[in-house]
Order: structure tokens, then sequence, then C-alpha cells
């Protein structure tokens, strides 16, 4: 008995949809599989870490080198200078870089915008030279301001950047319209375009956030014994215990949790907001 | 990007100064900043390259001697080496896997989302830590990559212990970290592509690989060229990974040029060198921008 076309048709779409399963599986496999082990490596006592072969899943999970890593380390110090650097390079990047990103698209003014582009390209380690000079001169160096100030040089270009995609895809009319019964330009911004544009600034704000929190070296450079960043904190933690791999990993995990957490809450929106930022 | 509106903003000078005028004062709080931590720099960088400095002594105008020093240091050289097997590594890979991650996610199925928000994870974790965790994956003895490569009959490898296997291990953090980018943006290409050539080609029986290639391809082309210069940007800039994971070494086999200015600045205190090698790594970013730019100019022509 020949199969029917239509039990064709219905094989082959099984065997169409096992593959992308497989492909999906292929995909995330290695993706996933560095997060487990960093889980896996932090639930572990090093006794397990050190085992060969290897311990994957966790016989008596314990979350020592969670305790340990607070303990040892004045970690709630490092959370609160990140959140200090990090809040206030965001929110000063975006009072600065919605307005900015609305000007420059109104005005269509582009060669603003490669400013954007040209800094961008800069290495970040090239700012820290000059800057490094400049707040030694006025002395800074020891507090928290001239690492927030430098993270501004990640923030800003990325909020005004993503803001000009933003009020570029927003139609002119309706401030046309305010600007017509009388609203001054400002008022046209703050009234019409900015209540428009919160799903942009959303996403302008919060992967502002993320890249500043991940950012390592400007904390490296700038940073002295109470003022590092969470990235500094851990990267030190590896100089001075390279072997004990379960506190290692619970470090890494206490870093990129509100990150991750972010990331979760909001992948959508980080999934347009990128796509509209990188292409336009 | 703003490649092809750069030259466009050129052309009507002034109806561009008449349309900008009203909307200074959204732009000028922005701007100052910007010149205080960025243009202020550049500035500054540019003439500290023809100073000789070393931090607490004496600075002395020299000239060009910063970089005729640099064209002759045998280090500086490698590390350029270095920088161009490490870049082309980490742009090639990451095109190719994001470009089919990108194909695959667009297609519709059950938990799409959730898978896809798996996928992108790694572009926001923290790479400091991303780095650590692949410090204690690469260890030659206890490490699980070493048993993993067992488990499928394949002799250790040393990974970042060895300066043969350094550059390509590195490359391969950088590939686990940054495929979703390129990810992510051929996916806003997909989903700007229109349906009817796809029908077409149904009806007169292309496989999915004709497809791919037919259509797909040239549609998304001018989306991969942008994510290949962003990405190009950025593993030329690669440093947190490098210098956490191996340090540049074992002895100078991965020190890139990111890795080199650092040791310069920061271990060496020669601010002057450091400056030259700025202007340098700044030239080279801006002329493979620019010859990019310049291919995407013809992917979208063609």
């Amino acid at each position: 008995m020949t199969p029917t076309p239509a039990t064709r048709r219905r094989i082959r779409r099984g065997i169409d949809n096992a593959a992308l399963y497989f492909a999906v599986a292929v995909l995330l496999a290695p993706c996933l599989f560095v997060f487990f082990w960093m889980i896996s490596l932090s639930l572990k006592y090093d006794i397990d870490n050190t085992a060969w072969p290897p311990v994957f899943i966790p016989t008596e999970p314990t979350f020592d080198n969670f305790v340990h890593v607070f303990q040892e380390s004045p970690m709630f110090l490092y959370f609160w200078n990140s959140v200090q650097v990090t809040g206030s390079a965001t929110l000063v990047a975006m009072l600065l870089g919605v307005p900015a990103g609305y000007g420059i698209a109104k005005a269509r003014a582009h060669g603003l915008a490669a400013v954007l582009l040209l800094s961008r390209m800069t290495p970040g380690l090239s700012y820290l030279i000059p800057l490094f000079a400049l707040f030694q001169m006025m002395g800074m160096i020891g507090t928290v301001w001239p690492i927030a100030l430098t993270h501004m040089v990640i923030t800003l270009p990325i909020v005004t950047w993503i803001m000009i995609g933003f009020f570029e895809t927003l139609p002119q009319e309706l401030e046309e319209a305010a600007r017509i019964d009388g609203a001054t330009i400002w008022q046209a911004f703050y009234y019409v375009a900015l209540p428009l544009a919160r799903p942009g600034i959303v996403v302008g704000a919060i992967l502002s956030f993320i890249y500043s929190w991940n950012n390592f070296i400007f904390g490296a450079v700038f940073a002295g014994r109470t003022t590092r960043t969470m990235p500094v904190a851990v990267y030190n933690m590896l100089t001075f215990e390279s072997f004990a791999w379960g506190p290692l990993a619970a470090a890494a995990i206490v870093v990129m949790l509100p990150v991750m957490a972010l990331t979760i809450v909001i992948q959508r929106e980080i999934v347009q907001g990128l796509a509209a930022g990188g292409v336009k | 990007m703003a490649g092809a509106d750069i030259t466009a903003g050129v052309k009507g000078q002034g109806s561009a100064d008449r349309r900008l005028r009203p909307y200074l004062g959204f732009i000028w709080p922005a701007l100052v900043v910007c010149s205080a931590v960025i243009i202020f720099p550049w500035l500054f960088t540019v003439w500290m390259s023809f100073n000789d400095w070393h931090i607490g002594s004496a600075r002395a105008w020299v000239g060009i001697e910063n970089y005729s020093k640099l064209a002759t240091d045998r280090r500086f050289l490698e590390s350029i080496g270095h920088t161009i097997y490490f870049t082309v590594l980490a742009v090639f890979l990451p095109l190719v896997l994001g470009t089919f991650a990108a194909t695959v996610f667009h297609k519709k199925f059950r938990g799409r989302g959730f898978f896809r928000t798996l996928f992108i994870m790694p572009m926001m974790a923290t790479p400091v830590a991303v780095s650590l965790v692949w410090t204690m994956m690469f260890h030659p003895q206890l490490g699980v990559l070493n048993y993993l490569l067992s488990l499928v009959g394949l002799p250790p490898s040393l990974w970042v212990f060895a300066p043969a296997t350094v550059i390509p291990s590195l490359a391969l953090v950088e590939v686990w970290l940054w495929t979703p980018f390129v990810m992510i943006i051929v996916l806003g290409g997909l989903a700007s592509l229109p349906t009817e050539p796809y029908e077409a080609a149904l009806i007169d029986g292309a496989s999915q690989w004709q497809m791919f290639w037919k259509i797909t391809y040239p549609l998304v082309l001018p989306f991969i060229v942008v994510a290949a210069i962003i990405r190009t940007i950025d593993a030329l800039k690669a440093f947190e990974t490098i210098w956490v994971i191996s340090n540049g070494g074992p002895g100078t086999a991965s020190e890139t040029l990111n890795v080199y200015l650092y040791a310069q600045a920061f271990a060496y205190n020669q601010v002057g060198t450091a400056s030259a090698v700025v202007v340098v790594f700044f030239a080279i970013i801006v002329v493979l921008s620019l010859v990019l730019l310049w291919a995407r100019q013809k992917a979208q022509w063609s």
C-alpha cells in the first residue's frame, strides 16, 4: 500500500519539525552548558570540583561557597558601589541622551550621529590614559565618581543611539498639531513625543544599565580597595584564590544575577531594541 | 548605519543649519558631556603621542619618535598579527553561527520565545564572570572541556596554556559571548523580508537549501554586513576576555594591541608610547570600518 499524499506530507512535516528542534538543541547546548557548569561548580565542595572525572550534578548541594564569598570580601559594599556607578551613569545618560536623541532625529543632524559611532569605535582603554591623568590632577581618584563619569562613555552613546532610532519612527503629525495649537518646542517634546517614546526609553535605560554594570576596564583602572565595582571585585578574587573554584563560580553568579534577571524580564524589548539600534 | 546618511547630510548645508537651530537646546547638554569624556581624551591622546612622558618624571616633546620606535618594536608588530588572527576568528565564526541561528529562530515553533531568551543570555552575561568560568573550564588537568573531548575520543588540549592554541581558545569564548548579537541583527533583517519570493519558490519546488542561498542570503546580506562591522570593531577592541583568561600569555602569545596598550600605559607607565599605540590602533579600526561600510554600500547596490 502506498502512502497517500496527505500522510506523506505529514511525515515530511514531522521530519522538518524534528530537524528544527535538533538545530535548536545544537545551538542551545554550548550556550547553556557554560551556565550549567558555573551553577554546578558553585554548589559543590572543592573536593568534588577538582575530581576526575568531573562531578556534573552535585551529590550534596551546598551554599557554603556563597557564604564564603560574602564573608571573605565586602560584597555588599561592592554591590553598592556598582549600583551607584551604574545607576548614576544611566540616569545622567537618560537625562542628556533622550533630549539629544530627539534633537538629532528631528534636525536630522547625522554628523552628530557619526560622532557617536566614532566614540563606539574608540577602544575604551584610550579614554583611560587622559582621564586618569585628569582625575589625578583633580584629586578624584579614590571615590566612585571618576568611575561613574567614565561610564558615561558607554551609556551616553547607547541611549542617544537608541533614542535617535526611536524618535525617527514616531509620526511627525502629532507634534506639528501641538505646535499649531501654540505649544513650544519643549512642550511638544515633553507632552507629545516623550510619552510615545516610553518603550524606547525603557530599552535604552536597561541596555545602558546592563553594559555599564558589566564593564570592567574603567573600574579596574580607577577603583581603589573600597571603590571596586562588582566585576573588578570578582577579577580580584581570581588573582588571590585561583584554585578555589567553588567560591569563584559563586562570585561569578552573584555578579551577573542582576543583569540576567533584567534580561529575562524584558527579553522581547531587548531583542527589538538591539535590532532597531544596530540596523538603522 | 550612519554611513550613507553622512553624505546626504553634507549636501544641503544651509537648510540643515536652519533645521538644526531650534533643536540645539536639546543637543548641547549631551554635546558638552561628550566633549568632556570623549573628545577631550582624543585630543589629549594625539598630543601626548608626540611626547615622551613616563608618569612621575618630566614630559618632553619628541616629535614622531614614539611612532618610529613602534615601527621597529617587534612586540608591537606581533601584537598586530595576534589582533588580526583573533579578529578574523571572532568575526567569521559568530557571523556563520549567528546567521544560522537567526534562520532557525525565525521559524515558528512551540517555545520559540523561551528558547530565544535562553540563546541571548550569553551576550548579557558579565564578560569578566564568564571569562572566569571559561578559565576553570580550560584547565588542562581538571578542566571539564578536556573531559568532554575524552568522551568523544579526542586527545586533551592545552587550550590557553600553549602558544599554538591560545588565540583560537580565546576566540571560542568570544564566539560564545557574541553569536547571539549577530543572531539578533540578522533576525531583525529576516523579519523585514517579503514573503512572495518564498511562495513562488515553493510552487517551483525549490529546496530549503536553494531558498536560503538564492533568496534569503542576498536579501539579508546588508544586515549581515552591519553585524560584521559592529563585530569587527568589538573584536578588535576585545580586552576583558583576553586579560582575565590568558593575560596576554603564555609569554606574549596572545598579546593583542589592546593588551599591549594596557601594559605600556599601566604597567610601564609609558604614557607617550601608549598614546601612539592608541592613535595607530584607532586608525586601524577606522580604516577597517570604512572598508566594511564600503562593502555594505556594494551589497545594497548589487
